[in-house]
């Protein structure tokens, strides 16, 4: 991503949230509905105030729970509005059952997700149990380094989700605190170019159009279930496709390009390493401190894990000697996290496949340091010399 | 803090969160000394709570306690209830837990009549996460997400709770201390759902933004807004408005849940044995 700035983009000082709170101004949708939750409460609550203010013209609801903020944002998006929403944790986790039925009834809708640690014991910091359990409910997931990509996500999800060869529901993620608290300087563009780019919501099928009646949801036995079931997989593939091309507009107007994921400094790496979101950050200061030094490192930051962009994958990590996933989340399978199974598995069939290690690490916001990812790196190499993994799966920085 | 009261908390994680000003530690004292009062033992006494400032209360407290998700304390503590009625079964809750999020379980508990006591800390906003409106943020009040004032309608959970089924309900204040200990202990002795309303001050989100700035300010707009129920039985709903009424509004004797199912399942067991 460069930092070229556009004539019509303006340098601003944000945290994750305040930056994804005035994505959402700017966006200016038709409904939002939230409940409050650390530590997401503050892009509603900063939303509320546009909305009293009379900045945006969003019909605002202060529902009486997670599983009504879902409930009334699918009801609007079905109705034919932009919809959103934004949560953290226990919040997505008591949506669960209204978070499939949004993907499944094909509403675009576009939700913030400030990453934080599932209950119990209840814990308010970041890591990535909530979206990850949530990676089989049919919505996109983006990944946010810092709150620069958090606006810029939040923004391109709105396409996304709404492209007529999509029509999914996207999660825009961001760390809890690490990303949602931190102030950060970062480029916002002006209200008009967000307004051209996010454009006009064209539903195909709205429960307002009552020339063309429609019903969402209904019964949907043997006869039909298994084919939009088919068809709900089939969005997202496509997604795989539309995701580059929003971002290649967005680029256009931004002077920010994204991938699916970022590629730094992996090109002669022999040990890489794979993360989402702030530990990004951190990562690329360790490899440009060990490749001062003459080892040879590199970091993929991978920006969209639903879809899991597998070919593109491969072709960046194929002939990696060792690769490192990092994983904020433990899937309890008692054989790694969630994005090392996805990973190892996407490159199951690649000649050249690198050796793969799991590091399961800052769980419930536990601080991982440079020095803890310099240990994996310095293992890596070693893994990478030495042809053989010792231990495949690693618990980073926790007593033991 | 008294040593006689000391012997209930959990000293060693002392001091607490509750910011400067907040009535929370007053509630949990009357608590503490509504137990005390009954001879209670702390092995037979059970806390369960949700998600809030309120919430956080089991944790200072050396009993049984669980600390559990929004809104869902009452479910948790019924599970609790049903498989060991001998306990003493408390659950603290906050009006956002228990009006909003939660609504549901109150009903329902209340309707089952099952013999838990439900102490709810209503300081009129949700406080933990930064002072956004609740179902029992008075209309009008302003919130940070009501800049201009709360649009929403308020609603009285006594009366709620009451309609529902419950066997005690009253509504005390912060301010009121002893009769506030004097209803926690007898919804505490009641045998059936008892649910007591406690007005807490919250400075920092609530008052701050609604011109009462501090605890003491907060106090006192208690003892001035304080109706005791037999008076405003003879007043006019105009004369009411922006009162809280305090008191005991329900206290009456039905049949409690655990006892019925247990009295179910030996008639049935006798049934069977005669076969």
């Amino acid at each position: 991503m460069s930092l070229a700035a556009k004539s019509n983009e303006i340098r601003m000082a944000l945290t994750g949230n305040e930056s994804v709170a005035y994505a959402m101004k700017q966006i200016n949708p038709d409904v939002v509905a939230a409940y409050p939750i650390t530590p997401q409460t503050e892009i509603v609550q900063i939303f509320s105030s546009y909305v009293a203010d009379g900045d945006v013209d969003t019909v605002f609801e202060r529902v009486e729970s997670e599983h009504s903020a879902m409930s009334a944002v699918v009801g609007a998006a079905a109705a034919g509005a932009r919809s959103m929403t934004a949560t953290s944790a226990n919040g997505l986790a008591l949506m669960w059952e209204v978070v499939y039925i949004a993907a499944s009834n094909r509403l675009p809708i576009v939700m913030p997700v400030v990453n934080r640690a599932l209950s119990g014991p209840i814990n308010i910091h970041c890591d990535h149990s909530d979206t990850m359990g949530a990676r089989d409910s049919g919505w996109i997931q983006l990944y946010s380094e810092n709150a620069q990509e958090a606006y810029d996500n939040t923004l391109q999800a709105v396409r996304i989700a709404e492209h007529p060869d999509v029509e999914l529901p996207v999660m825009v993620c961001q760390d809890g605190f690490i990303i949602s608290h931190a102030l950060d300087n970062l480029y916002t563009l002006d209200d008009a170019a967000v307004q051209a780019f996010v454009g006009q919501n064209n539903p195909r099928y709205s429960l307002l159009d009552v020339d063309h009646p429609t019903t969402f949801g209904p019964l949907d036995l043997q006869d039909w279930y298994f084919e939009h079931k088919r068809q709900q997989a089939e969005g997202m593939k496509n997604a795989l496709d539309v995701i580059p091309e929003i971002a290649k507009e967005y680029e256009g107007i931004s002077g920010r390009d994204y991938g699916f994921f970022e590629e730094y400094r992996t090109d002669d790496a022999e040990a890489v390493m794979m993360v989402l979101g702030s530990t990004a950050g951190t990562a690329k200061d360790v490899v440009d401190a060990m490749r001062s030094e003459g080892k040879r490192v590199g970091l993929v930051k991978l920006r969209v894990f639903r879809p899991l962009p597998v070919a593109h994958l491969v072709r960046a990590l194929r002939g990696k000697p060792a690769l490192a996933i990092m994983d904020r989340a433990e899937s309890f399978a008692a054989s790694g996290g969630p994005l090392y199974k996805e990973i190892r598995s996407a490159l199951y069939d690649c000649e050249q496949a690198p050796m793969v290690s799991n590091y399961i690490y800052g769980l419930g916001g536990r601080d991982i340091r440079p020095e803890d990812l310099r240990q994996v790196f310095e293992d890596n190499l070693r893994a990478a010399a030495a042809g053989h993994i010792e231990k495949p799966v690693t618990y980073l920085g926790v007593r033991e | 803090m008294n040593d006689k009261l000391k012997a209930y908390f959990r000293t060693d994680h002392l001091p607490h969160i509750w910011c400067p000003g907040c009535g929370n530690g007053i509630v949990t004292a009357a608590i503490v000394r509504a137990i005390d009062d009954l001879g209670w033992s702390k092995d037979d006494t059970v806390f369960v709570s949700g998600i809030g400032c309120s919430s956080r209360a089991p944790g200072y407290l050396d009993f049984n306690t669980l600390h559990t998700t929004h809104g869902r304390a009452l479910v948790f503590a019924t599970g609790v209830k049903v498989a060991r009625p001998d306990l003493n079964v408390i659950v603290i809750t906050g009006d956002g837990d228990a009006s909003a999020i939660g609504g549901n379980h109150l009903i329902h508990a209340a309707r089952r009549n099952i013999d838990i006591t439900t102490i709810c800390f209503n300081n009129n906003i949700y406080g933990m996460t930064g002072g956004q409106y609740s179902p029992l943020s008075p209309t009008d009040s302003f919130a940070s997400t009501a800049p201009y004032g709360n649009a929403d309608r308020t609603f009285d959970l006594c009366r709620l709770v009451e309609a529902a089924g419950a066997s005690y309900v009253a509504r005390g204040t912060t301010y009121h201390v002893t009769p506030l200990t004097n209803m926690i202990r007898r919804g505490l002795e009641k045998k059936g759902f008892s649910f007591v309303e406690a007005m807490t001050a919250c400075p920092v989100y609530f008052g701050r933004r609604n011109k009462l700035p501090t605890g003491v300010d907060l106090l006192n707009w208690q003892r001035d807004n304080a109706v005791p129920v037999s008076r405003a039985a003879k007043m006019e709903p105009e004369e009411l408005a922006g009162k809280i009424v305090i008191g005991t509004f329900l206290d009456v004797e039905m049949p409690e849940y655990t006892e019925t199912y247990e009295r179910l399942l030996k008639e049935h067991a006798a049934d069977r044995s005669g076969e």
